[in-house]
Order: structure tokens, then sequence, then C-alpha cells
């Protein structure tokens, strides 16, 4: 039994960020918070589409970022940065393929679209 | 016992001191962001479909946001609790490790369960994946990550039976290094999916 603590001691040197009870405390009640004024904005009713789209985009992000930073421990030290670098390159590839998709194909759908008839 | 178990080879990683997993963990790290390139491109079929509902029924006559917001709970949690698995697998206590990772199955259970029984129920309604272009999207993108966790929930048990068998030596501590990673992943990807796909659809 006594080789289990002595294996997991001798790993504690692998250069990856473990993060402690206390960032996660914090990341898990940011993204509670988060979700809640997420779900609040669209739920309650009251707040206009023109403001409760960018609305719910922009707590997205915050909570990919703060998903990305305490629970995945992403930062720029030195061991997280080839991991960093894979993640820009798949955000970078990610931003051309859904945003390309969704250019080219709203501007097929204003252009040659004609009004279905009903019941199509 | 255990002296027999430790003695044993763990594949070549294991002979040169050289790795300590640290590279296992990026390799992984590369194949997560694979499959988020996956997941992205059915989120962009979602987009371009999500006006393409043939007559029938559109996102906001069929989500409960309540559910969902219920279901994001579960994952949150399930997140936060395999966070405080990681953190016992680093202190090294064993027993404590397996209880929260069991803690983690049974919120992402639930998380399942949930899901299976909303699909379950807009399938009942008539609503399923061959009703529209829309739904058929919908139903790709929200099983392929329901898959996913399906997935992560067998591993977790899977890992729970060899910290059983093996105890918390360096080969398991890179493997549920790896899981965590995978976990938490889900859970981004979810944040996305009630963002663009349930929140955007009830706008």
């Amino acid at each position: 039994m006594s080789h289990d603590t002595t294996a997991a001691a001798g790993h504690g040197h692998d250069g990856a960020a473990h993060g402690t009870l206390k960032s996660y405390l914090v990341g898990f009640g940011l993204s509670i918070v988060l979700t809640l004024l997420s779900f609040g904005l669209v739920m309650a009713g009251v707040v206009p589409r023109s403001l409760a789209l960018p609305g719910i985009v922009a707590l997205c992000v915050a909570q990919l970022l703060v998903q990305l930073v305490f629970f995945l421990h992403m930062g720029a030290s030195r061991s997280q940065r080839d991991s960093l670098s894979a993640f820009v390159f798949a955000v970078f590839v990610i931003a051309i393929i859904v945003g390309g998709s969704a250019w080219v194909l709203h501007n097929m759908n204003a252009n040659m679209m004609h009004p279905m008839p009903a019941g199509m | 016992m255990t002296q027999a178990v430790t003695a044993l080879p763990h594949g070549p990683g294991h002979a040169g001191h050289h790795d300590d997993g640290s590279k296992t963990v990026f390799g992984f790290w590369i194949y997560l962001m694979s499959d988020l390139l996956i997941f992205s491109v059915l989120f962009a079929t979602f987009a371009v479909l999500s006006k393409a509902t043939a007559g029938g029924p559109t996102g906001k006559e069929l989500f409960d946001l309540s559910f969902v917001l219920v279901e994001t709970m579960l994952l949150l949690v399930s997140s936060f609790t395999f966070g405080m698995a990681m953190l016992n697998l680093h202190a090294g206590r064993k027993p404590r490790v397996i209880a929260w990772l069991w803690v983690t199955f049974l919120f992402g259970a639930g998380f399942i369960a949930m899901e299976v029984y909303e699909f379950h129920h807009l399938i009942s309604e008539g609503a399923g994946p061959q009703r529209s272009a829309y739904l058929s999207a919908f139903f790709t993108l929200i099983g392929t990550h329901g898959l996913h966790v399906t997935f992560g929930l067998v591993w977790i048990v899977v890992m729970i039976d060899m910290l059983r068998c093996h105890g918390l030596d360096a080969v398991n501590t890179r493997r549920l290094s790896c899981l965590s990673l995978f976990w938490h992943f889900l859970d981004i990807v979810w944040i996305c999916v009630f963002t663009f796909v349930y929140l955007l659809g009830a706008l």
C-alpha cells in the first residue's frame, strides 16, 4: 500500500498545473453565476432580442475562458505553451470553418432562395 | 501482491524514465482539439440549418429552458467534483479519489438520463430527427455530445476499477489526467450547446 503514495508523490513534478481547492471553487462559483445570468437573460423575457443576443454570446465567451483557466489550467507558462498553441490553432481553424460556412450559406440563402410555397 | 503489480512493465513509455506522462497528456490534448473540430462542424451545420424547420416545430416551441438549466447544472457540478478527485489524486488519497469519481459518475449519469428522457419526449411528440433538417442537425449535435459523455462515464467506471487494482501509480495518474481533460472538455462543449442551441433557439 505504501508504494501508492510514493508513486503519486514522485509524479508531482510533471510540470502540469494542478490547481488548488481555491481555484476550483472560484471557477465553479463563476461558472454557476455566468450560467444563471445567461438563462436568466432569456427566461425573464423582458430583455429585447437585440440586447439578449450579444449578451448570451458574451456570457458564453466569458464562461469558456473561466473553464479553460480554472478547470483546464490553461496558461502561458512554459509547460503549457504547447497546449496553448494547439488550442489557438484549433480556434483559428474553427473560426474559418464556422464563420465561413455561416457567411457563405447566409449569402446563398439571401440571394438564391425564393420564397417557398406554404407547407414545404 | 503489490510488489508483483508494480514490477509489471507498463508499456514502452515506462522503460525510459524521461517521459513523465506529460507527452501522453499533450497527445491527448491534440486528440481533444480534433474532437473540437468535429463539434465545430456540427455547430456550423446546425447554424446553417437552424431555419430549415420544413413547417415543423421550431426550437422555441420545443425547448423547456428550466429543464436544460437543470441538465447544465448537473454537468457543471460533475466538472467540479472531478476537479476534487484530481486534487485528492495529487494529494495521494486513493479512497477519496474513488469516492469523488463515483460522485462525478452519478451527476454525469443524471445528465445522460435527462437527455435520453428529452430525446424520447421529442420523438414521441413527432419531433424526431426525420421531421426536419433542423431537428436532424439538433439530434446529431446533442447526440454526439451525449455519446461522448456516455463514453466518459464508461471510462470513469474503468478507472475506478484500475485504481482499486493498481492504486495511484504513475500510469493511473497519467490516465486520470487525460480523463480529467476529456470531462472538462465536454463541459466546455455543452456551454456552447446551451448558448447556441437552446438559448438562441428560444430567443
